[in-house]
């Protein structure tokens, strides 16, 4: 690990009666790809929540890029560079795949109702710097050609990876991926791997949830475990799958 | 795409713009009434464009609408009336009665930024009465709106030295006051459809539509919807404040009465019934539902006359049977209004973009 980018200290919330997060802590550096596993209802999710500004904390600080993060709001979340995609698909269904990225530059464009009224030259020049970016990053997921279909038509390993897309719109310098494996099948699985070694070499940092243990092997550089909302182990995969506190909170005791 | 195409299309748009301009000229033959009819009812494609922003592009259903365009209407009759005996010209009062109208929408939309759905609609419902009981009662004890016997002798609008409330000669052809509203009405109508289609392919339309589609989603990347919603309905009261002086103005007097929740409801089911968020959808929902009611009042008549001696239903009962089977038949086969969002394809060539 060489710099911090991500840092999470002693973050707990609950819901009712319920302790969600208990005192958790991680900290993730620059350009890894860092794994959050843990049973279901574990805490990876409630946890992505709280990070990404949609859910309040109790408790805890977090900072980024070396300042504090404020998480009281998700827009500033994003706008500190921390995208997101979420365990079940949330696209805008009715825009098209190209529209769906278009959004995603909304968080580093400046156009306002005036601009758009007027459409003078620093808008137009705005519109297509927006229009031309979210086409490569179309490319870059690899769905280019279904730029100009409703989000809501496409098949679903291409809406995952028009989320992804959407995401990497916004600049981030953390994106951050709950379960993007979920429902697919072993091939798009394989591939969608692929695209997160490519963003890491690419100079992206990754925070990636997961359920399933094996995704995260060999495509993590670190991994932390959550059970009962709180982190029983952290550490390169290889030595979090023979833990045996790990290996009890998913077979169970 | 071919030079032709776009010549054709050229065509096209000169023969409308021709047709637009002579319309009033045979209007008028069949009597002053039917231009009358046209200013109406372009006003209220002003005004469903204006609920369109809110209610189709950022999907915030909004019930009491209505409230702005009396808040137009009003802040023009005051400032150009005997009333408080000030008369302004129409061009300065026109921007006043916009921007009171859209510090209105604000007021409506700052408590209502965590509802949706339903619980949205009651509230902005309240809101449209409140506004509608304000008017009716803020006669005493400053008497402001001069309650619900409403604003006389508004001043019509004069621009240069052409007064709107006469007939006058120009080139020969006489030109009433009802035919100068609709000249005046037409070119706004064509700067509130240009400011319609920039904004919503612009940035802030783009995150109006996010908005509708998924709040959470759209928040997450970075959409502050707290500023994008308040603009919204911002720029929906706008338009409905324009639509209310224009208002005024054209009719000499107003009252609450003219800001009644049915009108609300009415606006809603242009809207809805043109499709919501297709910019041309709505204006020929608002264009329907403006003008076969006045057909049918103008047809029912003579036809039962003729037919059986007497008049048997009143129009009235008609057009309310009509837009019943209407609402059903809608419902049942195009929900999505006559002419939905989603045919809608951008213009766009990926490989001269991508390169």
């Amino acid at each position: 690990m060489s710099s911090v980018l991500l840092e999470a200290h002693a973050v707990g919330k609950r819901f009712g009666g319920v302790r969600a997060l208990h005192e958790v802590s991680l900290t993730i550096g620059q350009g890894e790809i860092y794994g959050l596993i843990g049973p279901n209802g574990a805490g990876k999710t409630t946890l992505f929540n709280v990070l990404t500004g949609l859910y309040g904390a109790d408790s805890g600080r977090f900072s980024f890029c070396g300042e504090p993060l404020n998480i009281s709001a998700p827009h500033l979340v994003a706008r500190a560079g921390i995208a997101r995609t979420f365990q079940n698909i949330r696209l805008f269904a009715n825009m098209t795949a190209l529209e769906n990225v278009m959004v995603g530059r909304h968080v580093r464009t400046h156009a306002d109702v005036i601009g758009a009224v007027l459409r003078g030259a620093g808008t137009r020049a705005e519109e297509q710097a927006i229009e031309r970016r979210a086409v490569e990053l179309l490319h870059y997921v690899g769905i280019a050609d279904r730029a100009n279909h409703l989000a809501r038509q496409l098949p679903y390993g291409d809406q995952r990876r028009l989320e992804i897309a959407r995401a990497l719109a916004t600049d981030p310098k953390l994106l951050a991926l709950d379960e993007p494996d979920a429902g697919m099948n072993a091939t798009e699985t394989a591939a969608l791997r692929a695209l997160i070694a490519g963003l890491r070499a690419d100079g992206l940092t990754v925070l990636l949830i997961e359920h399933d243990v094996k995704l995260v092997m060999g495509l993590c550089d670190r991994v932390a475990v959550l059970d009962y909302g709180e982190k029983i182990a952290e550490d390169v995969p290889e030595k979090v799958q023979r833990d045996p506190k790990v290996i009890e909170a998913y077979l169970g005791a | 795409m071919s030079s032709r195409f776009s010549y054709r299309k050229y065509i096209g748009v000169t023969l409308v713009a021709l047709a637009l301009l002579a319309l009033p000229f045979a209007l008028s033959a069949a009597g002053t009434a039917w231009v009358r009819i046209a200013n109406l009812a372009i006003l209220f494609v002003f005004l469903s464009l204006g609920l369109n922003i809110v209610v189709g592009f950022a999907g915030l259903l909004d019930l009491g609408y209505v409230a702005f365009y009396g808040v137009g209407a009003y802040v023009y009759a005051l400032l150009a009336s005997p009333h408080f005996g000030l008369h302004l010209p129409f061009w300065v009062i026109l921007p006043i009665g916009a921007s009171v109208a859209a510090i209105f929408g604000v007021l409506l939309g700052t408590p209502t930024l965590k509802l949706r759905g339903d619980y949205l609609a009651i509230v902005t419902l309240g809101f449209g009465e409140i506004v509608r009981i304000f008017l009716n009662n803020l006669s005493q004890p400053i008497n402001i709106t001069n309650g619900p016997q409403g604003i006389a002798q508004i001043d019509p609008i004069r621009v240069g030295g052409i007064s709107f409330g006469q007939t006058d000669l120009f080139f020969g052809l006489s030109v009433s006051g009802p035919m100068k509203h609709y000249y005046l009405l037409l070119l706004l109508l064509l700067l509130v459809i240009v400011v319609n289609l920039r904004l919503q392919n612009s940035r802030i339309g783009r995150a109006w539509e996010a908005i509708r589609e998924d709040e959470v989603a759209a928040r997450a990347i970075g959409i502050d919807t707290t500023r994008v919603k308040l603009l919204a309905f911002a720029m929906g009261a706008t338009f409905g404040g324009v639509a209310g002086g224009m208002f005024s103005s054209i009719q000499g007097f107003i009252s609450p009465e003219s800001f009644v929740l049915t009108e609300s409801v009415m606006i809603l089911a242009m809207v809805v019934l043109g499709g919501m968020g297709n910019i041309w959808g709505v204006i020929v929902g608002a264009l329907l539902l403006s003008f076969v009611p006045e057909l049918l009042r103008y047809t029912v008549v003579p036809l039962q006359l003729a037919l059986f001696d007497k008049m048997l239903v009143e129009p009235e009962v008609i057009r309310m049977l009509l837009f019943g089977m209407a609402l059903v038949l809608m419902m049942r086969f195009r929900p999505a209004g006559l002419w939905p969002l989603g045919a809608r394809q951008r213009e766009f060539s990926i490989d001269k973009a991508a390169k």
